[in-house]
């Protein structure tokens, strides 16, 4: 923190400096550019509050209806801007249903700060009312925390933390703020922090790694590029563009890498991972060069390691240096920011188109169009899937929506089948996987982008554990889209019960409530439909109306999602069937 | 195979960083045999030496999982053999069992163990070096009755001749690109 100044205490300070620390917490967001806030109120972080209101031509505070929805909508206000997503609560209860939302964050690299109350300072450790130990709670999901007990603490602390938030590798920050502190008065001053002494934000990458990179690309017959969110991150887009037109590379993603690249473009080849398509899936293991680009190869995406591309030479692009190693072996280790690196390392490469390799990838597809594809989206009797649903929404969006889903069956099939021309377009829980997210996310999302369509894509499961957010929908006017994709089922854990349990539906099964009169006593647009002729229409309906809207798509209730690789099985084993 | 790894982490003295550095190893269920605090010879710089029992590649992951935490600067692992280290243990025996020509005077005297305090119902024995020659000493004043033991953690000095302040030097480069 060299960069940053301590505000200086002395009595010749100037007198208008002199402000309580709850109005200087709101400075620093202001200074940070935050114009945007979630949060639920309480007693341990009233004072700040009262600033809030004081400061509500320049800060919009949201004001959710669980402080979980506070993280979810952050993070989803975070990833549709780039920006970094900010959340307050209060000390205790305010503060643990924080922790889902930050671990969600932590797994997913988004920037967030989350600001908690605490009870004062003398109280620290005394079981006080709503006191918990939210260091202690969050030191092992946070990027960073801090607490503050003294008010002249706050614009330091402030400055580092929405620094640490953005830069690197990003992450959340927690900053617990004792009473005594926000009534406490310091002679305030702000310095934005560039540098933090004991951590490096933007590794330099070595040069003769770079060319031991070019030199293995430019020897490869059967190259292959997997993608991460590292590529939004950095903003690399149009680097990875040219890196993958120049060089003539497949280009697969994982989950959180989606919308980076468009998916129509002819060296786009999809997902991999458990549900990934078949051609990336079956084609790593046959690939020589692996250049993986921002990226963690989580088990979701390697399946078996033992089984995970063993012939190929592994290029590993990626910013946190102990992401290396870490599951796959790599052979060319790039560490550094995916734009910085890219834009260095594609002069090195030969231009080049390797026709015959990408042959097979088509040769894949169309296996899997036969196999899976063309049942899941384009049927035509039965009750509707879940892919048909998506493939109707990508004919209104032209690609150009924002996607957020929750987690489970539907969010795989719109992973898999949404069209994207936007980066920064599909917004998920991917490494957390957690339920609830989509409805928040999607809140935050279309804040943090309130000029695009935002659609959020739903289960029924995961709609119930954070529907109660509709009140936000209904309080903010914010213009969410909502496909409720119903088949009264806990989906996904279902076909693992079919496929894995012997058809043993435990606690999976869903009774579900009237979710249209739910939708009406919010106030929202609703509509519930259970026939495929009524799809187009209703779709058009919903994208046309003025507002936010709810449509419920009755599905199959056992269909499954292909293709599939099985728990513990390598990723060349998937299963189309 | 695992095998005793001593890993060294480098930090400014922070409230909560401990915890920090404790969590990096519990939720990979890595069991810390010692733990010691203590200044570094960079003033301002505090270290941990924390001996662990996992292998090689573990210790690898660990030590970038605890670099990358933002306030800490460096972390290191060693092998045994890439360092010289010591323990320091304290017996209280009753003062009766360390009479003139008592045996056990003979076992502290063969051991290079010191007599470090003697007052009126018990003697202080301190021994310093590797823990098996402080297991030695205690399981041959056993028989003569132990009323309190105690050993410190680890603490350790690294072969290779590079120093901290070298590897803060590149640090501050690296932090403010």
């Amino acid at each position: 923190m060299s960069t940053t100044t301590k505000p200086d205490t002395s009595e010749t300070s100037s007198p208008s400096n002199r402000i309580t620390g709850s109005e200087a917490v709101v400075r620093c967001l202001l200074e940070e550019g935050v114009d945007l806030i979630f949060g639920y109120p309480g007693g341990a972080i009233m004072p700040v509050y009262d600033e809030l209101y004081k400061y509500s031509d320049q800060i919009h505070h949201v004001l959710v209806r669980h402080e979980q929805g506070a993280t979810h909508a952050a993070q989803g206000y975070a990833r549709s801007s780039g920006r970094v997503g900010a959340c307050i609560a209060t000390s205790g209860p305010g503060a643990t249903n924080l922790i889902t939302g930050i671990a969600d964050a932590m797994i997913d690299s988004t920037p967030m700060v989350c600001i908690t109350g605490q009870v004062p300072k003398h109280l620290l450790g005394s079981d006080a009312f709503q006191e918990t130990d939210v260091m202690g709670i969050t030191i092992p999901v946070t990027k960073w925390s801090f607490q503050i007990t003294e008010a002249s603490e706050i614009p330091e602390v402030f400055a580092k933390a929405f620094y640490v938030a953005k830069s690197g590798r990003p992450g959340p920050v927690v900053i617990d703020i004792t009473k005594n502190a926000q009534f406490g008065e310091l002679d305030y001053q702000y310095e934005r922090c560039e540098v933090v002494k004991t951590y490096v934000a933007r590794p330099d990458v070595g040069r003769n790694e770079l060319q031991e990179a070019a030199d293995l690309i430019n020897s490869a017959e059967r190259p292959y590029i997997l993608f991460g969110q590292g590529v939004i991150l950095s903003e690399a887009e149009a680097e990875l563009k040219a890196l993958v037109e120049k060089a003539g590379i497949p280009a697969a993603w994982t989950i959180m890498g989606l919308s980076a690249m468009d998916t129509e473009h002819s060296l786009n080849v999809g997902m991999l991972g458990m549900h990934g398509n078949y051609g990336p899936n079956v084609m790593i293991n046959e690939c020589d060069v692996m250049i993986a680009i921002g990226m963690r190869f989580d088990d979701r995406v390697t399946g078996n390691l033992e089984k995970f591309a063993k012939q190929a030479k592994v290029i590993h692009l990626e910013i946190d240096r102990a992401e290396i190693d870490k599951n796959v072996k790599t052979d060319v280790a790039l560490v550094g920011d995916a734009k910085e690196v890219l834009s260095l390392l594609t002069p090195l490469v030969n231009e080049n188109s390797h026709e015959a390799w990408h042959q097979k990838f088509k040769e894949c597809d169309a296996m899997e169009f036969d196999k899976v594809i063309q049942n899941e989206c384009s049927p035509t009797e039965g009750m509707m899937t879940m892919g048909e649903v998506i493939k109707n929404l990508n004919q209104h969006t032209k690609g150009e929506a924002i996607i957020v889903t929750d987690v489970g069956q539907h969010q795989m099939v719109a992973c898999r089948y949404a069209e994207f021309k936007q980066t920064k377009s599909n917004i998920t829980s991917g490494g957390l996987g957690t339920m609830g997210f989509g409805l928040p996310a999607a809140i935050g999302a279309k804040l943090g982008a309130p000029e695009r369509q935002v659609i959020a894509v739903v289960g029924d499961g995961g709609i119930q554990m954070t529907i109660e957010e509709l009140g936000v929908i209904l309080q903010t006017d914010v213009h969410v889209k909502i496909v409720l994709l119903n088949n009264e089922f806990l989906g996904m854990v279902r076909q693992w019960q079919q496929l894995f349990f012997d058809k043993r539906y435990s606690a999976t099964e869903m009774v579900n409530p009237d979710f249209q009169k739910i939708a009406e006593a919010y106030k929202i647009e609703s509509k519930r439909i259970d026939d495929r002729a009524d799809l187009d229409q209703s779709i058009q309906d919903m994208l046309d109306h003025d507002g936010a809207y709810f449509l419920e798509v009755m599905v199959g209730k056992e269909n499954n999602v292909f293709p599939m690789v099985p728990s513990g099985a390598g990723v060349s084993e998937i299963r189309l069937e | 195979m695992p095998q005793q790894i001593t890993i060294a982490i480098f930090s400014e003295n922070k409230a909560g960083l401990l915890h920090r550095v404790t969590t990096s190893f519990t939720r990979r269920k890595i069991n810390i045999e010692s733990l010691t605090a203590s200044e570094s010879e960079v003033p301002g710089i505090h270290r941990y030496t924390i001996l662990v029992e996992i292998t090689p590649e573990d210790a690898d992951k660990l030590v970038h999982a605890l670099e990358k935490q933002v306030d800490i600067q460096k972390a290191f692992w060693y092998s045994n053999d890439e360092i010289i280290y010591r323990e320091i243990a304290l017996y209280k025996i009753r003062a009766e069992a360390m009479a003139d020509g008592s045996p056990a005077l003979e076992v502290v005297d063969r051991h290079h163990a010191r007599i470090l305090s003697v007052e009126e119902h018990f003697t202080v024995i301190q021994k310093t070096g590797r823990r098996e020659a402080t297991t030695q000493l205690f399981e041959e004043l056993e028989p003569y009755g132990i009323l309190e033991f105690v050993r410190s953690g680890r603490v350790a000095i690294s072969r290779p001749m590079k120093e901290l302040k070298d590897y803060l030097a590149e640090l501050k480069v690296a932090s403010a690109r």
